[in-house]
C-alpha cells in the first residue's frame, strides 16, 4: 500500500479547540478530555494536538519536531540542519508507553535559528525555515518535519487522540491555546506524518471534511513554491493561509473572505466600495476558494480562528465562558469541560469565529 | 469539359404515395435539386447537387422525403477510400485547392469522450443545485500576482478590466459576411439575455448591433476589416485573432458574392469585392510585435477593455501561450483543430493543428510551471459539443469556453459542410436575402438562450454531484477527471489519472 502523500486519502474527523484570551496557560488535560468524548468520530488511525505558548524559554527559536524512520536518515537531516541552522537544543520528545500506540518512529525535537548567511538577501527567516521544511519533507525520504513554529508545537501519531495525548504526556505541557484532532480516514497506511494537525511555521490546521476543490487549491499554491507532499486537505488549507496572510500580507479577515468567499448574490447586495473589494478578492483568488464540506480550526501565535464552508456541510459549535473560547465538532465536547458556558452558538457557513489574544486586539 | 467523373453523394428518395406535388422542396432548395415536371405531374431530383442539408426533408408537409448516402460502392480498399478517390476527380477537373467547411471530420481521437467525471459518495455530500446556490459566474481578464493592502486595511490594488460572464460559455467568432445578419442578431440578443458574450469575427460590427456592446467581443484579424476606433471601443473586450483551429497558418477569404451593400459598409470594402485576410498580420512578425499591437489597442481604448489573443492549437502552443501571457494579453484563446470554419482548404483543416484537449492541458500546466497561470484567463475553443465537454475543459484548466458549431446547430445548421457555397438553406451561412429571411431572429435567439440555459443546468448538476458549489473550484481541478482507454503518454499530457486509479 502506498504511503500517504503518494495517494490521496479522504477522512472524516472530530476537532476541538480551547483558547484563554488573556494568554493564561493551562495543561493539556481539558483538550484531551474534550476530544476523547468524540471517540466515535475517529477510528484510531490518527490523532493529534497543537499547543501555543509551550516553549517560553525558547520563544525565539523555531521548534522543529521531526519523525525519523531510521538512524541513517536522522544523520542526514542533522547534517543538513547543522549546515544552515544554529541548534540551541536537541533531544528526543519525551513519551510514555501506551499499549495502543505501536510502530512508533523516532521522534526528535530541535530548537533552531537559521544562520544569517543561509537566510540570504531577502532577510526573511520565516521563508527560509518554510522552504527548509518543504525541502526536508520532499527530499529526505524517511524524515518528516511535523512542527516548525516558534513557542508552539504539534504532537501527533497513529492512534486515538486521547491515547496520543497520553503518549506525548500533554498533561505536563502548558499552553494558552490548544487544538485537537481525531481522524477517521477511509483507509490509511498508518503513517504518523499523515495524522493531523498539519503545520507550517506557526500555522496549525485541524480540519474535518473532504474538500472538493483540492486539486484546484493544490495547483494554485504550488505556483507559489509550495509542494503538497501529503495530498491532504489540511496541508493545502495550511498553505493557503500561509500564502495569503504571511506571503501576500492579506489581512486575516479578508483572507477568510477568500477561503470561504461570499456568494455573488450576496456580494451584489453590498455597498459599492465593499462590493468592488469583494469582487476583486474573488476574481484574483478564485482558485483559493475552498469548496466542499469543512470545519477547520486555524491556530497561530495570535489565537484561534474557526471556519465552516459557506453552506455549512460540517458541524461546528462554539462557546464562551469568561476569558475562554471553546470550539468543537459537537456541543457535548464543550459542555464536558465547561458545563455552564456563558454563550453557546453554531456559527453560520462562512462566518468565522475569531478568538484572538486580548493583547493582539489592542 | 464534357466528362464529369463525379457521382452523387446523396440519394433523394421520394415516396410518390405521400408526395402532393406542393413544390415546397423545390422552393426551399437553393442548390436546385428538386424540380417539378409539369408533363408527368411529379417532382424530380437532380441528386448531384444535394448536400444533405435536410431542409427539404424538414419542410415537406407530408414527410415524403428521405435522403440517403448514395448507394454506390467503390471496390473495398482501406487505402483508396471513396473520399480519397473523389477528391482526385475534383482536383483533376478543377486544378484547385479543395475547399471544405465546418470542423475537422476525420476520425482522430476525441479526448473529451475518453475522460470521465467524478461524483461524491459518503465522505463528502453532493449538493442539490435546486436547493443550494450553485455559482457559474466567471471573471475573464488579467489578474495581478497578489493584492496589496495598505496599513489602514484598505485595498490598494486596482485590477485590470474584466469581462463578467454569468455562464462560462461564449459564442465564438463568426463574421458578419460568413454568416448572415439574422444569425448575428440572434447571437447578439442571446448573449445579452444570458449575460455572456458573442464575438463579431473579423467582419466589423454593424451599426445596428452597437447596442449589444456590453455582450460583444470585437475581433481584429489580419485583414483589419471594419476596424476603427469606435468599433474597438464598442465591445466588452477586443480579440486579436492570430489563428483559427480549422485553418492554422493561413488567412481567410470571403468571396465577393457575399459582400452586399450592408456587408460592404460594415467591413469598409467595396461591394462585390473579395475580402482576403492575409495569413500573418503584417505588423506582427514576432512576439514583441504582438506586444506592441496589444498595447496600441489598450491605448486606443484607454485601458478599459481586456485584450484577448486567439491562436490555433499547434505543436508548440504551450510556449507560444506563455509568450502571449508575457506580452500583456488579458486572456488567451486556444482553438483546437476540430473548430469550425465557413471555408478552409480541406488539406489544412484535416491535417494541421492538434486537439484542443491536449493543447489546453499542456498550456495550463506550462503557465503554472512558470507561475503565471493566475495572471491570464484561458479560453478553450474548437469543438465543445455539450455541457460535459465544458465541464471537462474547465477541469483541465480553462476559465471559459467558446462555442460556434454548437451555436449554429441551435440555429438550424444540419452540418452539411457546405457553408463555403454561400447557399445555406437554413439562412445561416449565406447573404442571399430570400435565404437569410428564413432565419427569424425573434425565434432563433430563444433557441440559443434555451441551449445555454440547458447546458448551465447540466453544469450545475454535475458540479453539485462533485460536491462543488462554485465553478471557481472546478478550474484546473484535474482530480475530477479520469482517463479511459488512454496510454501513459496521453494521461501524462492531460495530467490526469486512469479510471480505477
Amino acid at each position: 500500500m502506498l504511503k500517504e502523500g503518494r495517494v490521496r486519502i479522504p477522512s472524516g474527523c472530530a476537532i476541538s479547540g480551547i483558547i484563554n484570551k488573556k494568554g493564561k496557560r493551562f495543561s493539556g488535560a481539558d483538550i484531551i478530555k474534550s476530544i476523547a468524548l468524540m471517540h466515535d468520530r475517529s477510528n484510531g488511525l490518527g490523532g493529534g494536538f497543537a499547543a501555543y505558548g509551550i516553549y517560553p524559554q525558547y520563544k525565539d527559536f523555531f521548534a522543529l519536531h521531526i519523525f525519523y524512520d531510521n538512524l541513517s536518515i536522522k544523520m542526514r537531516v542533522e547534517e543538513y540542519l547543522d549546515r544552515y541552522f544554529k541548534i540551541e537544543s536537541a533531544g528526543v520528545i519525551p513519551t510514555k508507553d501506551v499499549p495502543s500506540i505501536q510502530n512508533k518512529p523516532m521522534i526528535w525535537r530541535y530548537f533552531v535559528k537559521p544562520f544569517v548567511f543561509a537566510i540570504g538577501e531577502n532577510n526573511d527567516e520565516n521563508e527560509f525555515v518554510a522552504q527548509s521544511v518543504i525541502k526536508i519533507n520532499k527530499d529526505f525520504d524517511g524524515a518528516y518535519v511535523f512542527s516548525s513554529g516558534k513557542n508552539m508545537g504539534t504532537f501527533k501519531g497513529v492512534g486515538y487522540p486521547e491515547d496520543i495525548g497520553e503518549f506525548f504526556k500533554l498533561d505536563t505541557y502548558e499552553a494558552y491555546a490548544w487544538t485537537a484532532h481525531g481522524r477517521f480516514p477511509t483507509n490509511t497506511p498508518g503513517w504518523w506524518g499523515g495524522a493531523h494537525p498539519f503545520t507550517m511555521l506557526d500555522w496549525s490546521v485541524v480540519h474535518n471534511g473532504e474538500i472538493s476543490s483540492y486539486d484546484t487549491n493544490r495547483r494554485f499554491v504550488e505556483m507559489f513554491g509550495y509542494k503538497c507532499s501529503l495530498q491532504t486537505d489540511t496541508e493545502v488549507i495550511t498553505y493557503l493561509f500561509d500564502l495569503l496572510v504571511r506571503k501576500h500580507k492579506i489581512p486575516l479577515e479578508k483572507s477568510i473572505k477568500i477561503i470561504a468567499s461570499p456568494f455573488w448574490k450576496d456580494i451584489d447586495r453590498e455597498s459599492k466600495e465593499i462590493k468592488e473589494e469583494l469582487k476583486t478578492l474573488r476574481a484574483v483568488y478564485s482558485s483559493a476558494l475552498v469548496n466542499g464540506p469543512f470545519s477547520i480550526i486555524l491556530g497561530f501565535q495570535k489565537g484561534l480562528i474557526a471556519l465552516n464552508d459557506r453552506i455549512k456541510l460540517r458541524s461546528m459549535v462554539a462557546a464562551e465562558k469568561d476569558d475562554i473560547t471553546y470550539i468543537a465538532s459537537e456541543e457535548s465536547a464543550i459542555r464536558l469541560i465547561c458545563p455552564n458556558p456563558g454563550k453557546v452558538w453554531a456559527p453560520r457557513g462562512g462566518e468565522p469565529i475569531i478568538a484572538l489574544l486580548d493583547e493582539e486586539i489592542k | 469539359m464534357s466528362l464529369d467523373l463525379l457521382t452523387p453523394s446523396f440519394e433523394v428518395i421520394r415516396d410518390e404515395n405521400k408526395c402532393i406535388q406542393c413544390k415546397v422542396c423545390s422552393r426551399q432548395c437553393a442548390n436546385l435539386v428538386h424540380r417539378y415536371d409539369e408533363e408527368d405531374n411529379i417532382m424530380k431530383a437532380d441528386e448531384i447537387h444535394c448536400v444533405n442539408c435536410h431542409r427539404c426533408v424538414a419542410m415537406c408537409p407530408t414527410k415524403a422525403l428521405k435522403i440517403r448516402k448514395y448507394p454506390l460502392e467503390f471496390r473495398e480498399n482501406a487505402n483508396w477510400t471513396e473520399s480519397a478517390i473523389k477528391e482526385i476527380y475534383i482536383q483533376s477537373q478543377t486544378g484547385g485547392v479543395l475547399l471544405a467547411s465546418m470542423g475537422n471530420p476525420q476520425p482522430f481521437p476525441i479526448y473529451w469522450d475518453k475522460m470521465l467525471l467524478n461524483a461524491s459518495q459518503v465522505t463528502n455530500p453532493s449538493i442539490d443545485p435546486l436547493r443550494e446556490p450553485m455559482e457559474t459566474k466567471v471573471m475573464i481578464g488579467r489578474k495581478p500576482q497578489k493584492l496589496e493592502y495598505g496599513k489602514n486595511g484598505k485595498l490598494l490594488t486596482k485590477i485590470a478590466p474584466q469581462v463578467e460572464l454569468e455562464i462560462p460559455i461564449m459564442f465564438s467568432a463568426m463574421s458578419y459576411g460568413s454568416i448572415s445578419r439574422n444569425a448575428h442578431e440572434s447571437l447578439a440578443r442571446a448573449a445579452s439575455e444570458l449575460g455572456i458574450c458573442y464575438n463579431t469575427g473579423e467582419g466589423g460590427l454593424n451599426k445596428d448591433f452597437y447596442k449589444y456592446g456590453n455582450n460583444t467581443i470585437v475581433q481584429l484579424a489580419s485583414g483589419r476589416f471594419g476596424v476603427h476606433k469606435e468599433y474597438l471601443n464598442a465591445g466588452a473586450a477586443i480579440e486579436i485573432k492570430i489563428g483559427q483551429g480549422a485553418k492554422p497558418g493561413i488567412g481567410g477569404h470571403l468571396p465577393g458574392a457575399k459582400v452586399d451593400e450592408d456587408v460592404s459598409a460594415t467591413r469598409m470594402i467595396p461591394v462585390g469585392s473579395d475580402a482576403i485576410s492575409p495569413a500573418p498580420h503584417h505588423d506582427i512578425y514576432s512576439i514583441e510585435d504582438l506586444r506592441q499591437l496589444i498595447f496600441s489597442l489598450k491605448e486606443t481604448t484607454a485601458y478599459k477593455k481586456p485584450v484577448f489573443v486567439k491562436i490555433a492549437a499547434v505543436h508548440n502552443a504551450a510556449a507560444i501561450a506563455s509568450g502571449i501571457a508575457r506580452a500583456g494579453a488579458d486572456a488567451i484563446v486556444i482553438d483546437g483543430f476540430r473548430g469550425g470554419t465557413g471555408a478552409a482548404p480541406a488539406r489544412i483543416r484535416d491535417n494541421v493543428g492538434i486537439p484542443i484537449e491536449l493543447a489546453l492541458a499542456s498550456i495550463d500546466q506550462r503557465l503554472r510551471e512558470e507561475g503565471i497561470r493566475n495572471e491570464v484567463s484561458l479560453i478553450a475553443a474548437g469543438s465543445i459539443r455539450n455541457s460535459a465537454d465544458v465541464v471537462k475543459a474547465i477541469a483541465l484548466g480553462a476559465d471559459a469556453v467558446y462555442i460556434a458549431s454548437a451555436a449554429v446547430i441551435a440555429l438550424g445548421c444540419h452540418m452539411c459542410h457546405s457553408c463555403s457555397t454561400g447557399k445555406c438553406n437554413w439562412g445561416i451561412a449565406t447573404q442571399i436575402p430570400e435565404l437569410v429571411k428564413r432565419l427569424n431572429p425573434d425565434i432563433m435567439y430563444k433557441r440559443l438562450v434555451n441551449l445555454i440555459t440547458a447546458w448551465n443546468h447540466e453544469i450545475q448538476e454535475i458540479l453539485g454531484g462533485m460536491g462543488i458549489n462554485a465553478i471557481d473550484s472546478l478550474r484546473g481541478n484535474r482530480l475530477m477527471l479520469r482517463g479511459i482507454g488512454l496510454n501513459e503518454k496521453e494521461l501524462e499530457i492531460l495530467g490526469i489519472k486512469h479510471a480505477g486509479e
